[in-house]
């Protein structure tokens, strides 16, 4: 693959940035992600998380099921916040 | 590993990187970093990456202006390959009673006497600065150009690379489960990778700060608390400084990406190690940002996160050595604003360390304080 390639869309960030992270020694998803934002953008890694896995266990020969992805955090699918507000006075009345 | 250190730190987030910086940059050698997780994995990852200068009391004034000073040529003194992403693009203070607001007053006076840039603001003026602000339901506003945000994975980064390069030695997935000492001396470390001897502990362990404590019969006047924030989508830049309010309890600030992010304080939070996400937080963040800022009501949210802040008596970190325990060095107690006094963490504790003169006067932070009953109570703290 082209170094060039972006690899996480949501965040902009190109597989020559996450192997230079690598090769610096930060080999977990978690810490490349806070050093890049790598999933962490509206779509919270559903699109990059997986190529970053593969980068991270070709580099360091662990298999990708070993490795350990990031905490899929509430609220799973994007609420607007007002409707959240609303709901919330609702229950109070 | 080594099994010798002149120095070791626990902790690695924006407080230990920066004391061992700070160590190693005077000279200090043979230092070693012990870190549970990966660097940056405790509250400085988590935080909201907000500074300020727009303090009540003078001390805390002087210390973040150090702090903004420091920051404001990180990159260079760190001489650091990344980027700290610094962005001074203000902090709005908001007050909704006429008592906040005389404090705001009050504050200022303080901050000019320190010669931080800070003023009143009008409401109208506020709603320049920040369009989609209800001013309808406040009383009055304060604002400094001169604070903002930054990275805190970079920031930290920064000084982590700095102090490596300066030979520190960081030990990362590797606990700290012991602290021996004898005859009332620190004599070494236990780790569950192995042993090292050392005359100085510097406990930078921040939510896990009494606990570590206690291990040498320590009882530190500490707690700590869950404090929850969130993440909406990204859109086009609309608000340039964090907008903040004491009473109203809310932070928010738009990130270079787009997204908002912010947080508030939850009174009923349980004060234990717990950092899960909770709907409750989410339920009273959307009312106070649907009161306050209409428009970011309309945003989606993406993600919701935790971290722990290590509340002291009053609000206010520790910097000290432990009476009864030569060699045992406390840093900690930071109560939520830990991350924009970094700078200050590292040069005072470095130079109480070295017994070098001290650069900035942190001595009404000494740890006797709570027992002398002399408390240090800062008015502005979310
Ligand atoms: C939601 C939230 C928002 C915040 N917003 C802001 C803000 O806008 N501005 C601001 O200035 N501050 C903010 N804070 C506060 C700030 O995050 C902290 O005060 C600061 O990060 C503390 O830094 P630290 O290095 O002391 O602690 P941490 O970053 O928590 O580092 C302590 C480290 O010690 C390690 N450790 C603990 N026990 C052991 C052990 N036994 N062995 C080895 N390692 C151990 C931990 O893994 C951790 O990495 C916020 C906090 C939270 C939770
Ligand atoms: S592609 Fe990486 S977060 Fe969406």
């Amino acid at each position: 693959m082209d170094e060039n390639t972006i690899i996480c869309r949501c965040s902009d960030v190109t597989l020559k940035e996450i192997r230079e992270l690598i090769s610096q020694g930060y080999v977990t998803y978690d810490e490349i992600k806070r050093l890049t934002r790598i999933g962490m953008g509206p779509c919270q890694g559903k699109t990059c998380g997986q190529l970053v896995l593969r980068e991270i266990a070709a580099a360091t020969g662990q298999s990708i099921a070993d490795l350990s992805f990031h905490n899929i955090r509430p609220p799973v699918v994007g609420v607007k916040l007002h409707l959240i507000a609303e709901e919330a006075e609702k229950h109070e009345d | 590993m080594k099994t010798k250190a002149d120095i070791v730190i626990i902790g690695a987030g924006i407080s230990g990187c920066s004391i061992a910086y700070n160590l190693a940059k005077r000279g200090a050698k043979n230092i070693v970093v012990i870190e549970k997780s990966f660097i940056c994995s405790g509250s400085t990852g988590a935080c909201g990456a907000g500074f300020r200068m727009q303090w009540g009391t003078e001390m805390n004034c002087r210390m973040s202006k150090f702090s903004t000073e420091f920051f404001e040529n990180a990159n260079d003194i760190l001489e650091y390959d990344g980027d700290i992403e610094l962005r001074q693009s203000g902090y709005l203070m908001i007050a909704n009673t006429e008592k906040e607001l005389a404090q705001f007053k009050k504050n200022i006076e303080v901050q000019h006497a320190c010669g931080i840039p800070s003023r009143m603001v009008s409401l109208d003026e506020a709603k320049e600065i920040v369009p989609h602000l209800n001013t309808d339901i406040l009383s009055g506003a304060a604002y400094c150009g001169k604070d903002g945000f930054l990275n805190p994975h970079k920031t930290t980064d920064a000084y982590y690379k700095a102090a490596k390069r300066l030979g520190v030695e960081f030990y990362t997935y590797t606990e700290v489960t012991g602290i021996r000492v004898e005859n009332g001396r620190i004599m070494g470390v236990e780790t569950n990778k192995g042993n090292i001897e050392t005359r100085i502990v510097v406990n930078a362990a921040n939510g896990w700060a009494q606990g570590l404590a206690k291990l040498v019969g320590v009882e530190l006047p500490l707690y700590s608390e869950r404090h929850q924030i969130l993440v909406t989508e990204p859109v086009e830049p609309m608000q340039d400084p964090m907008v903040m309010a004491f009473n109203l309890n809310l932070y928010v600030q738009q990130t270079p990406h787009g997204s908002f992010i912010m947080g508030r304080s939850d009174a009923g939070e349980p004060r234990d190690l717990r950092i899960t996400s909770s709907w409750h937080f989410l339920e009273e963040m959307a009312k106070t940002i649907d009161k306050v800022l209409p428009a970011i009501g309309k945003l989606r949210v993406v993600r919701q996160w935790a971290g722990l802040y290590n509340m002291s008596p009053d609000r206010q970190p520790i910097y000290d050595k432990v009476d009864g325990i030569e060699g045992f060095y406390v840093a900690c107690g930071f109560s939520g604003h830990g991350f924009m006094f970094g700078p200050v963490t590292g040069t005072v504790m470095a130079e109480m360390i070295l017994g070098l003169e001290p650069t900035i006067d942190a001595s009404r932070l000494r740890l006797s304080r709570f027992a002398e009953g002399n408390l240090f109570t800062e008015p502005s703290v979310v």
